[in-house]
């Protein structure tokens, strides 16, 4: 027993000695990937020299923990998968303005925050997928009318509580007002084939398999499924082009509040929007790149041009909560 | 100190004057001071999570009440009762067949049937929709067979569905308390009633069963906390409970404090359903006769019985370990070439250092938590441990965000402090540190290592503890010599249990542990969350493989 506990008390201090022995120049919250961002920071400490430490977890938890450690944060930089978390972050002071004019330059306009506190570095467009055994592309139109009568039992939706259809849905009360929105919310549960499910690759998994015939996902879902099972009868079609065009969001950044290397900090983030991070940023995951001047991956690429909606995507924040609240009465689980 | 050692209370025996004084003394005693701290520093993080209740949230509380809250609470009602059911009639029929009767292949089962301890419940949720959902292999061959198949095959993501799937990942918890019971349990009993001409089913349910409450009411409890701290499984099923409410008001309304609030009320369940067990068992005691009685005669099953005994035994180990298993290790072979490399060694042993340290940590907490509700037996050592086991009924998540609270209100004041007069120059002490996330699992798994080891101590009877007081051992060698080796058992299942809930846990681990410290269910989160199942079967199979240490270490403690 006592040579249990000793060997214990030797593991704890070693252990905690080893933990705060670190000396970190740059520190990242990310709720991206470890494995898609981790490629992208060992490319720039060789680049330049610095390191950089980075924990990963949910957005609403960092964002959290952020707000917990206040000024003793030892976070530079926050990356979320989203703008809604990027807009509510800014909106509780945790990020910074930030000044660049290669920012300005590297990322339209409506993928970053008119404050410049955060930052779109990726796209990830939410379209609609058919399977093309079940559906001519001619039948499809746009998102609202997905919940028209002709998809009566043959839509199938993720969840309501993954952020991406609460920012798909806070665009289209952006684009529609309240009421209207509610409508095609409605119609679409109407339509659905099968309760939500929990996953995108889930939904296009039912879509293949025949459960349902049309879905709406983010296309990296399909290039990696597609990847891996070509002959999957999967297909995407680009919504709204006659209107406001394809719903897209981001994953982006911005600089903390409290963060202690600023100038350093603002550096990374220039060079995640560089044209030579972009690639690396955006293809490991197949995303679509934020910098207009870098062109896409060759299997996306092969999908087309697309018109994207260029409202500004904070919206997408300012509204998420009263997207949530109206799923939640049109009984979208 | 010496007041500690007299039974009774007696305040006869001590040196101190004032009867005030010596009141005191013999009142705060060391086992009361170490069950006071045990209890405040989980009641710490849990008042800074239910403290905010002057947040104003009324938006959120009528928005959720008009349109989710009876639904919610309804599927959570279900949920519950058909776990707690369905972990029950597992646990406790496969821990007597184990424990108390012969059949083919009983050594075997006796530990196999551990074993989906190993597994997470949301590793077994995804699995097991994988196979079973329209789109999965199961239903696709019985769609190419029987093409009418599509209308009768029962949906898999559904209440039943949640509740199979959560009650086999959870029914060891019974399993490995009830058969410590009925092992333990002397035999004179059940002779004794076999005796006076009952049958062997009726002795079962008017002898063993009754006497072995304490250890199966720990085991259900342990369930009914995971069942209704869970979000994983629940989230993977799109099935609505409680949880689901806690993180739609956090993650999408973005307030913590409705969370909490919400949050608060899953303690408030436990807590009650806590006290009724309590109460319904008051007068009961638990312990043997004090005597060695020898092991419990097996019965020997005869005929078609024991045949349908393995049968029964095989068919919950395969779906419950076996067959989910073999798929995560079908997935892990498909991509083990691009998934692995060397990082791996080191998430697999981050997950087995931090699960080595809570346990020891939970075990150390739980014996003197146990030891002084022996000692004292009065209310203020019952709400001591009361408090210090609710740490298992919140989401984990919650619970992290209260000690990251607590752990940050301690640190700054410390930082400062040592600023000025050590010229310490870091801008944290303990935050990021190993001490949070540690001190954040001995807070959320004492549940889990408190019930086997106060079970164990009901074993103890008395009249051991008087023998060894009139022969002069005392005080902590009273706990160090006589307890704790009779313990043994009870403490060895404690550590096992807390060694794989630490390897399995997610949320604390995500938002607590230090920089650089990620683990294997640090590295399933990563692959998950971007709906990356298949690869995750690779540190999902490493954590089930490391989470097997312990479970054969708890086998080959169970063996006899």
């Amino acid at each position: 027993m006592k040579k249990i506990l000793s060997l214990m008390m030797i593991i704890y201090f070693w252990v905690a000695v080893s933990a705060t022995a670190f000396c970190q120049e740059l520190v990242v919250y990310s709720a991206r990937n470890e494995h898609l961002i981790r490629p992208l920071f060992e490319a720039y400490t060789k680049e330049t020299g610095v390191k950089i430490d980075y924990i990963t977890d949910k957005a609403a938890v960092l964002l959290q923990r952020l707000k917990a450690e206040g000024q003793a944060t030892p976070a530079d930089l926050l990356i979320t998968v989203d703008a809604g978390n990027l807009w509510h972050a800014a909106q509780e002071g945790i990020l910074q303005p930030v000044a660049s004019d290669i920012l300005v330059k590297n990322i339209p306009s409506h993928l970053r925050d008119p404050q410049n506190r955060w930052f779109g570095l990726s796209i990830r467009a939410r379209t609609i997928v058919y399977n093309p055994r079940k559906v001519a592309p001619e039948e499809l139109s746009t998102y609202e009318d997905l919940a028209g009568p002709a998809w009566k039992d043959r839509l199938v939706l993720r969840t309501s509580k993954k952020v991406y259809n609460q920012s798909l849905v806070a665009m289209l009360i952006t684009e529609h007002g309240d009421a209207q929105t509610e409508k095609i919310i409605k119609g679409w549960v109407s339509n659905l084939a099968a309760p939500p499910f929990s996953s995108d690759t889930k939904v296009l998994e039912a879509i293949a398999a025949g459960q349902g015939d049309v879905g709406i996902v983010n296309t990296y879902y399909v290039g990696r499924l597609l990847a891996k099972k070509p002959d999957l009868p999967l297909a995407i079609f680009w919504p709204n082009q006659a209107a406001n065009g394809v719903h897209v969001n981001i994953s982006g950044a911005g600089i903390t509040t409290h963060s202690k290397h600023h100038k350093a900090a603002k550096m990374l983030l220039e060079w995640l929007s560089s044209p030579q991070a972009q690639n690396l940023y955006a293809d490991v995951n197949l995303e679509y790149p934020v910098n207009p001047q870098v062109s896409p991956h060759s299997m996306i690429a092969s999908w087309g041009k697309f018109k994207q909606n260029p409202i500004n995507l904070d919206n997408a924040g300012k509204y998420q909560a009263e997207a949530i609240q109206l799923m939640d009465r049109a009984g979208y689980r | 100190m010496r007041k500690a050692i007299c039974i009774n209370g007696g305040y006869g025996c001590g040196p101190l004057r004032f009867p005030i004084l010596r009141k005191w003394a013999g009142y705060l005693d060391l086992w009361r001071l170490a069950a006071l701290g045990a209890a405040l520093s989980v009641a710490l993080p849990l008042t800074v999570i239910l403290g905010s209740f002057h947040h104003s949230t009324g938006a959120i509380w009528r928005h959720l009440s008009r349109h989710l809250l009876v639904d919610l609470l309804l599927n959570t009602a279900i949920l519950a009762g058909g776990v707690v059911g369905g972990t029950f009639v597992l646990g406790v029929s496969l821990a007597w067949l184990t424990g108390a009767c012969e059949f083919p292949g009983r050594k075997m089962f006796t530990w196999a049937l551990l074993l989906p301890l190993a597994v997470p419940t949301y590793v077994l949720a995804f699995v097991f929709l994988g196979l079973l959902e329209f789109s999965g292999p199961v239903q696709t061959m019985l769609r190419s067979w029987l093409p009418g198949s599509r209308a009768w095959f029962p949906n898999v993501r559904s209440a039943g569905g949640i509740i199979v799937v959560m009650s086999l990942a959870l029914y060891p918890y019974v399993y490995l308390l009830a058969r410590a019971a009925f092992r333990t349990q002397g035999k004179r009993a059940l002779e004794a009633a076999q005796s006076l001409g009952k049958s062997r089913t009726s002795s079962f349910f008017k002898v063993a069963l009754p006497m072995a409450r304490p250890w199966i009411g720990g085991g259900l409890l342990l369930v009914l906390m995971e069942t209704l701290a869970d979000f994983g499984a629940v989230s993977i099923f799109n099935f609505d409970t409680f949880t689901t409410a806690i993180y739609k008001a956090w993650f999408g309304f973005f307030s913590l404090p409705a969370a909490a609030q919400l949050s608060s009320f899953l303690v408030i369940i436990v807590f009650v359903l806590i006290i009724i067990e309590q109460k319904t068992r008051q007068k009961m005691r638990f312990a043997g006769s004090g005597r060695a009685e020898g092991n419990l005669a097996r019965i020997k099953l005869g005929g078609w019985k024991k045949w349908s005994a393995t049968l029964f035994a095989s068919a919950v180990l395969l779906v419950a370990f076996v067959i989910p298993f073999v798929q995560l290790l079908t997935w892990s072979a498909e991509i083990y070439g691009e998934e692995f490399n060397i990082r791996y060694l080191s998430f697999l042993s981050h997950s087995l250092v931090f699960a080595m340290l809570a346990s020891g940590g939970v075990v150390v907490c739980s014996v003197l938590l146990a030891y002084a509700d022996r000692r004292h037996r009065d209310t203020l050592s019952l709400f001591c441990t009361r408090i210090a086991t609710l740490g298992y009924a919140l989401p984990g998540t919650v619970l992290a965000v209260g000690m990251v609270i607590v752990i940050t209100a301690v640190d700054r004041p410390l930082v400062d402090l040592l600023k000025t007069f050590c010229g310490y120059d870091k801008n944290t002490l303990i935050q990021g540190t190993m001490f949070t996330v540690i001190a954040a699992y001995v807070i959320r798994f004492m549940a889990a290592g408190y019930n086997s080891i106060n079970s164990a101590m009901h074993r103890i009877s008395d009249s051991i503890d008087e023998a060894a007081i009139s022969l002069g051992v005392k005080g902590l060698a009273l706990l160090r010599k006589v307890h704790v080796p009779i313990l043994k058992t009870g403490i060895l299942t404690a550590a096992a249990l807390v060694f794989v809930d630490v390897m399995k846990e997610m949320p604390i681990t995500l938002m607590t542990r230090p920089f650089g410290w990620d683990t294997l269910a640090v590295k399933i989160f990563e692959l998950t969350s971007e709906g990356e199942w298949e690869r995750a079967a690779l540190p999902a199979v490493a954590l089930v493989l490391g989470g097997l240490i312990p479970v054969m270490l708890l086998a080959r403690q169970t063996e006899n």
